[in-house]
């Protein structure tokens, strides 16, 4: 079969949801990946003998809407581990520990500073449930809302109302302040402000210092996992899990999954889609194409230039959407060591991340091509959840690094071993001896991200999640409801409203944009 | 520290010295200068023009009963080369390019993803691949970002091609008696290469007159060289060198529109009120929706569907003799419904003539009781006129020898 | 005992824009002002014979011309001399011109990149664009949007209407120029270095960021907001240096009435009852009077001059929490003779404008990065003009007087206090910057005036020596400036008003925030404001 009612370009999470949910309402519709595998970045995929990780390595977002809409606990998912801590490792004293959703508890801090975060971190995670709403739904028309859409921002100003004069006041102060500011004003821990720091701007080209880096800490604390707001696990079977769930609600929904389809390019005849053309040669037909990957890639490089006007030609080569986190891989002969960590609390996530100060400092060379000698990271064991990713005996580590310019100065090729040794240095700091533990190391610049899934830039959320490039400006001005200029062609990936991490809801809400548009 | 290099070139030195000439010199600007009796000049695009040499009335008539020589340097000019460059051309401008053939010339007009106009001009088509842009404003950053994902090169050219417009009804026997053997082949919107010195000529039988007319272009080098060429060959031929406000009038009776005259311009329109579609502005006839994509298409085309259109550019003719240069344009003398953006009263068709921009329906639908409230000074003192107005079609003389062929001699 | 109408604590500009308004208003005003001079960071002082130095504020531009009428500043003395170009240096010997003539700056533009050189067409209309939504609310009180009082309802349904008459394209545009870096804007323009770090300086200039940092587009349009559609008001010279302008303000509130105490240092605002009864002066005399107002910045006002228990705690933390920061230094040089720039030609006009050597926007973020880390820029960024070669009052004829403002200089040198040494090292390196493109340079200097941040707080009062009282930065703006809840001049102290920079709409040699703060006393006072023009229609 050539023909379907809609084809899904791109079988990361974001394709198989739209795909799911479109063949859920009856639709005949082609899932198309170019890996042998689906999951995109959340794929699980050996990088040694007997040793297996997937880049993202965190489930912090998944959508309370993605999970029912595509059944997924019925196909196997299970959402219910407990949290994971986040530990603020400390280059020379005792680690921070939080616990429960982001923070619940805070161990390792004093009296005051517990009392002090408990209140800051109940005012975010407020806050961030203002915005939750708008993260979840297609970004208004500005060109002439429904009444739907004002109906949806009226409420939202009720629930602003809702916090009361003085909280929605400091509400509408804080929302664009930078992160540095906030923690500074309401804190006195360095570790924890390091993680604040760390956690506000990763996976942005921006430092804690940088106004609006507030925002990536709302992001993160509009995620939920079981109802709990900021909540992080790996599941049980790891993040394979997820995408194996998925994959089995894709084809019970009796989605058509093609992998090793390398789509070459999306079909347009007199600005209307009329189907995709294969590597291979094969040219599959349909009224609707989804592409969930990075918008540029499906608009530039699959569409082309040629079939859209000049003005959106340039607002889309201007989205940011550069690289800034790398990402290492070890392979190690058995379980590290990190300075006063409890080995119950290595299933957590470890940041490095000492000082606000640090984090700024490794982002400063970024801006120009460079890296610090003291770059910053997000450690995860994957191996302690989930025993079948290493040899017995074995353990992987599974690292964010930042910064990592996308561009750097001198080149990857010379700068891969000399960052690789850099983060190793660091790593020695908190681990010690952990170098001598390790068998094999992969580090994914920017550049091999962008290479190995198809995502120019090699940027996780396909494209800065930064304020100029969020809601109707993601992925650019005028086109922010999953819709394109060509008739048919719609986008579903991480670069449209909301933005990235494993949430399935640009997939969910392209999806259904599509179902509402087509009747 | 940052040490400074002590390593400007040459070049870049030489070309510091501009701020001394804040008005550029024409190519023809000697020959200008000889005759500008008047020494009335305005700032066209930053060169020095005349508005009149020394009579604009008698400039005026040349155009009409002569042959007149108008200096069209300062027009703004791009080179597209490349084997895209038709269909890079055909996704940025309005009209098919596909059917300009090599050697041909045609009128056209660009607009932005909005449909609204960025600037009208004249598409010249040297071979397949080769093409010339003229037009009034400034479009580089435009054109070179349309141009990704075509093979195609776009160079601004304006300052090394001199151009001259030869307008009236000797314009041809001007050329001839110069010695430009075959012009009289040229139809309307033809183009062809003649021999000039070492080089060549590019002539086409073009112009902003609707008359008989040409224009002429050239490498600066032979700026001067081509002009004395055509003052000799126009001799017995009546020619005479003319400045802006004998062709304004001309171009007036022509029905021709000016950007940032008549309409403004998209890119450096502040109040988004002043936008225009094509249909918005009497060009609406380049609109090609069978030729596939090209910038504005779905907005021009949703525009002509979901009647969202909201002004018309209309020609007009008013009672009495006074011009209504920028005169509010009323229906039922009362409600105001537009604007009058050139006027004059026409020498050759003996009618006061006026281009107005009005707000639909009225223009479009409702044409009957239009007025417009002129202001004319005299000593001093404005007489307020009501006059009636009437749609007419433009162009508002229609003169057979422009497009004749072969073409008239006198 | 005297009770005067109102006391104004500060004889800056807007503490005497604000005194002025409402002495006209027929209210008994006395300006108490801590120096033997008014101005602020407004005035010219000579410190060494046959110069007068503009010490701190040095241009003039955004001076709102509604206001400059109402108190007839030009018949109190006022003259401006507007900018004749302007220009970077390249490290390669050229330079960058700024040049008044529309097709000059084209094609000096064009120079360097025949793109950029048309891109500058479309980013004037968009920046444009943006200027003429936001002038209209210069001179408008700030809405309170937690507010369901008529007015503030009203004002907010004025924002939401002027923003939705906006097509989506700008509201887009809006939305993203917004919270957008300067450099990030201004890549979507221009592809040369140095015509972005040409535009880049005016998203930095006073505030504690970088180019690099999101928000910095919206610094660049309060400093272009005095040139909108192309109407005058663009940059230039006090005729004799920014005293000038405060001097004018002073004649001009003299001569309707009021009184003048210089040498006048308050040590507190008297409260009584939750409500201001005057001053106290250092020394302990007490001046009373009906109402106050504060012209220092707000916290200084309200952490200095206000005993805490007057005020809620809430409205402490959010003072507190108030961003002021030392970015900028300032260095005042009395020159024996014209320096010689060899890049630039003798006749070239930008010399009677504003010189720059920072020539890309790596350079002017590094300046920054150094900020950030408590140093002085070792590669300053530095705003340089030689008013003397258009006003000969200011020095004698064949000398001049050069104004460096420098970017960047932080509140504390690695965290500890300024010292002599480091503010010779802060001169140093502009000095040596300007040496670097001009041979000979250090032997004319006759006489140097340095100032850190150290230096004017200590001499203006101003908090870290902020030109703006405050950080221009989106949670600092509009109904969150100074703080949210007292946007509106008022405090929470009965008739204890503000009127500085630290207010809507903020810094910059404007006077809005001193005449919208008389709006507001005068309402509260059921006082006619007939005498105060509104702001201009931009149609």
């Amino acid at each position: 079969m050539t023909s379907f009612d809609a084809i899904v370009v791109g079988g990361g999470h974001n394709g198989i949801v739209a795909a799911t949910l479109l063949a859920k309402a009856g639709r005949r519709v082609a899932l198309l990946e170019a890996r042998p595998e689906l999951g995109g970045p959340a794929r699980t995929e050996e990088f040694a003998p007997g040793f297996r990780v997937s880049v993202a390595h965190i489930l912090n977002r998944l959508h309370p809407e993605v999970v029912k809409a595509l059944d997924l606990e019925a196909n196997g998912l299970v959402l219910d581990a407990s949290d994971m801590p986040s530990v603020a490792l400390s280059a020379d004293g005792e680690p921070l520990i939080l616990t429960g959703a982001y923070g619940e508890g805070l161990s390792g801090a004093s009296a005051s500073e517990a009392q002090a975060w408990s209140e800051l971190r109940a005012q975010l995670i407020r806050y961030a449930g203002i915005l939750k709403p708008m993260l979840a739904r297609r970004p208004p028309d500005l060109s002439g809302m429904t009444f739907g859409e004002t109906s949806a921002l009226g409420m939202i100003g009720l629930s602003l109302r809702r916090l009361g004069k003085e909280d929605m006041r400091d509400f509408l102060r804080m929302f664009l302040m930078n992160v540095a500011d906030v923690s500074d004003d309401c804190l006195t821990d360095d570790r924890l402000k390091g993680l604040l720091a760390f956690d506000a701007v990763m996976g942005s080209h921006l430092g804690p210092r940088s106004p609006t880096s507030l925002l990536g800490l709302y992001y993160r604390l509009a995620g939920e996992i079981g109802g709990k707001a900021g909540a992080q696990i790996t599941p049980s079977g790891g993040m394979g899990a997820v995408i194996t769930a998925m994959a089995s609600a894709a084809r019970k929904a009796g989605v058509q999954v093609r992998t090793d389809a390398l789509v070459a390019r999306i079909n347009v005849q007199d600005a209307r889609v009329t189907g995709v053309a294969l590597g291979s040669g094969e040219e599959l037909t349909a009224p609707i194409v989804l592409a969930a990957t990075n918008p540029f890639a499906a608009l530039m490089e699959l569409t082309g230039p040629r079939n859209f006007d000049t003005g959106f030609v340039r607002k889309v080569t201007n989205i940011r959407m550069k690289g800034s986190v790398a990402k290492l891989h070890l392979a190690l002969d058995g379980l590290p060591g990190f300075k006063g960590v409890a080995e119950q609390d290595l299933r957590g996530r470890l940041v490095f991340a000492p000082s606000t100060n640090h984090v700024e400092r490794a982002f400063n060379p970024s801006k120009y091509g460079g890296f610090s000698p003291e770059p910053v990271m997000e450690i995860v064991l994957p191996s302690i959840s989930d025993t079948s990713l290493a040899p017995a005996g074995g353990c992987v580590l599974s690292a964010n690094i930042m910064f990592a310019p996308y561009a750097l100065k001198e080149g990857w090729e010379k700068g891969k071993p000399k960052f690789l040794k850099a983060v190793m240095a660091q790593l020695e700091r908190v681990a010690p001896g952990i170098g001598k533990q390790v068998r094999h190391a992969e580090l994914l610049t920017p550049p091999d991200i962008e290479q190995r899934y198809r995502m120019p830039g090699g940027h996780w959320h396909h494209g800065e999640l930064q304020a100029d490039q969020m809601l109707m400006s993601r992925p650019v001005a005028g086109w922010s409801g999953y819709d394109t200029p060509v008739d048919g062609l719609y986008l579903g990936g991480a670069g449209s409203h909301p933005g990235g991490g494993i949430s399935g809801v640009p997939g969910l809400n392209a999806a259904r944009r599509v179902l509402a548009r087509k009747g | 520290m940052v040490a400074v290099a002590k390593t400007k070139s040459r070049t870049k030195l030489a070309e510091q010295a501009h701020f001394r000439t804040l008005r550029l010199p024409s190519p023809f600007q000697p020959r200008l200068e000889a005759l500008a009796a008047q020494q009335d000049w305005y700032d066209w695009a930053g060169y020095k023009a005349p508005h009149a040499l020394w009579d604009d009335e008698l400039e005026y008539f040349a155009i009409r009963s002569q042959a007149a020589l108008f200096d069209i340097s300062p027009m703004v000019k791009y080179r597209i080369e490349g084997p895209d460059a038709e269909a890079f051309l055909n996704r940025v401008t309005l009209r098919n390019v596909t059917k300009l053939k090599p050697g041909r010339v045609h009128y056209t007009a660009w607009c932005d993803d909005e449909g609204y106009v960025l600037d009208d001009g004249t598409l010249f088509r040297f071979s397949a691949d080769r093409f010339r842009l003229c037009c009034q404003e400034r479009h580089l950053p435009w054109l070179l970002d349309s141009a990704i994902g075509y093979e195609v090169s776009v160079v601004e050219e304006t300052q090394e091609v001199a151009g001259l417009a030869l307008q009236g009804p000797t314009s041809f026997a001007v050329l001839r008696d110069a010695g430009f053997k075959g012009v009289e082949k040229l139809k309307i919107f033809d183009l062809a290469e003649f021999p000039h010195e070492k080089g060549s000529v590019t002539i086409s039988r073009t112009g902003f007159t609707g008359d008989l007319g040409y224009e002429l272009f050239v490498p600066v080098k032979q700026a001067l060289s081509l002009w004395d060429r055509l003052i000799e060959g126009g001799k017995l031929h009546g020619i005479r060198p003319m400045g802006y406000t004998a062709l304004n009038r001309a171009r007036i009776e022509a029905g021709l529109i000016v950007a940032n005259a008549d309409f403004v311009t998209g890119d450096s329109a502040i109040r988004t009120d002043r936008l225009r579609m094509p249909d918005e502005i009497g060009l609406g006839f380049m609109i090609d929706p069978a030729k596939g994509h090209f910038n504005g298409r779905r907005a021009i085309l949703d525009a002509r569907q979901n009647k969202t259109l909201k002004h018309v550019l209309v020609g007009l003719e008013i009672e009495g003799n006074i011009p209504a240069e920028h005169a509010i344009v009323y229906h039922r003398g009362k409600r105001e419904v537009g604007l009058v953006s050139a006027a004059i009263w026409s020498p050759t068709a003996k009618r006061n003539i006026a281009i107005a921009s009005l707000q639909r329906p009225y223009g479009d639908t409702v044409v009957d009781d239009l007025w417009v409230e002129i202001y004319a000074m005299r000593e001093l003192q404005y007489h307020k006129l009501m006059k009636r107005a009437k749609v007419v079609p433009r162009p508002f003389i229609k003169l057979d020898r422009r497009t004749a062929n072969p073409p008239g001699e006198r | 005992m005297k009770n005067w109408d109102v006391i104004v604590i500060g004889g800056g500009h807007n503490g005497l824009v604000n005194a002025c308004y409402l002495q006209r208003s027929g209210l008994d005003v006395l300006v108490l002002e801590q120096k033997d001079w008014v101005g602020g960071a407004a005035t010219s002082r000579s410190l060494t014979p046959g110069f007068v130095y503009s010490n701190c504020s040095y241009v003039c531009s955004l001076f709102r011309p509604e206001i400059m009428r109402d108190l007839e500043l030009p018949r109190f003395g006022l003259q401006v001399i507007p900018y004749e170009g302007g220009a970077v240096f390249t490290q390669d010997g050229d330079y960058l011109a700024n040049y008044r003539d529309h097709h000059a700056h084209r094609r000096e533009f064009a120079r360097f990149s025949p793109r950029d050189a048309e891109a500058y067409e479309r980013y004037a209309c968009d920046v444009t664009r943006q200027c003429r939504f936001i002038q209209p609310l210069l001179m408008r009180t700030a809405p309170d949007p937690t507010s369901f009082k008529p007015r503030d309802i009203g004002e907010l349904i004025y924002l939401g209407r002027k923003f939705s008459d906006m097509s989506a394209e700008e509201m887009a545009l809006t939305m993203r120029f917004w919270t957008m870096s300067i450099s990030d804007f201004l890549d979507e323009y221009f592809e040369t270095d140095v015509i972005k770090a040409n535009f880049a300086l005016s998203g930095i200039i006073g505030t504690a960021l970088g180019p690099m940092s999101p928000g910095t587009a919206y610094v660049l349009l309060h400093h272009y907001m005095g040139e909108v559609d192309g109407s005058v008001g663009a940059w230039g010279y006090a005729r004799g240096g920014m005293g000038a302008v405060t001097q004018a303000l002073a004649a001009s509130f003299q001569a309707s009435g009021g009184t003048i105490r210089t040498g006048a240092q308050v040590e507190q605002v008297l409260v009584k009852n939750g409500h201001a009864q005057g001053v106290v002066l250092a020394g302990g005399e007490e001046v009373l009077g009906k109402l106050t107002v504060s012209n220092a910045d707000v916290k200084r006002t309200f952490l200095k001059l206000v005993e805490p228990k007057e005020l809620p705690d809430i409205f402490l933390r959010r003072v507190k929490n108030f961003k002021i920061r030392g970015s900028s230094g300032k260095v005042n040089i009395a020159l024996g003779s014209m320096p010689e720039f060899p890049a630039l030609p003798d006749d070239s006009p930008c010399y009677r404008g504003d010189l720059h050597f920072t020539d890309s926007v790596e350079r002017m973020e590094r300046a920054y990065d150094d900020w950030k880390e408590g140093r002085w820029s070792a590669d300053p960024f530095i705003d340089m003009v030689i008013p003397t070669t258009l006003d000969p009052t200011m020095a004698s004829p064949g000398k001049h007087f050069m104004s460096c403002f420098v970017q960047y200089a932080p509140p504390k040198v690695g965290g500890r206090e300024w010292t002599d040494a480091d503010r010779d090292g802060f001169a140093e390196s502009v000095i040596s910057q300007i040496a670097d493109y001009s041979p000979g340079f250090r032997e004319r200097i006759v006489h140097m005036e340095v100032r850190t941040p150290r230096e004017i707080e200590a001499e203006t009062g101003l908090t870290e020596g902020n030109i703006f009282q405050g950080e221009l930065t989106f949670d600092q703006l509009l109904f969150n400036r100074p703080v949210p809840g007292y946007a509106q001049y008022r405090s929470p102290v009965g008739g204890l008003y503000m009127c500085g920079s630290s207010t809507h709409p903020g810094g910059g040699v404007m006077g809005a925030p001193g005449r919208n703060a008389a709006v507001e006393i005068l309402r509260d006072l059921k006082r006619g404001a007939n005498h105060v023009s509104a702001a201009h229609d931009v149609i």
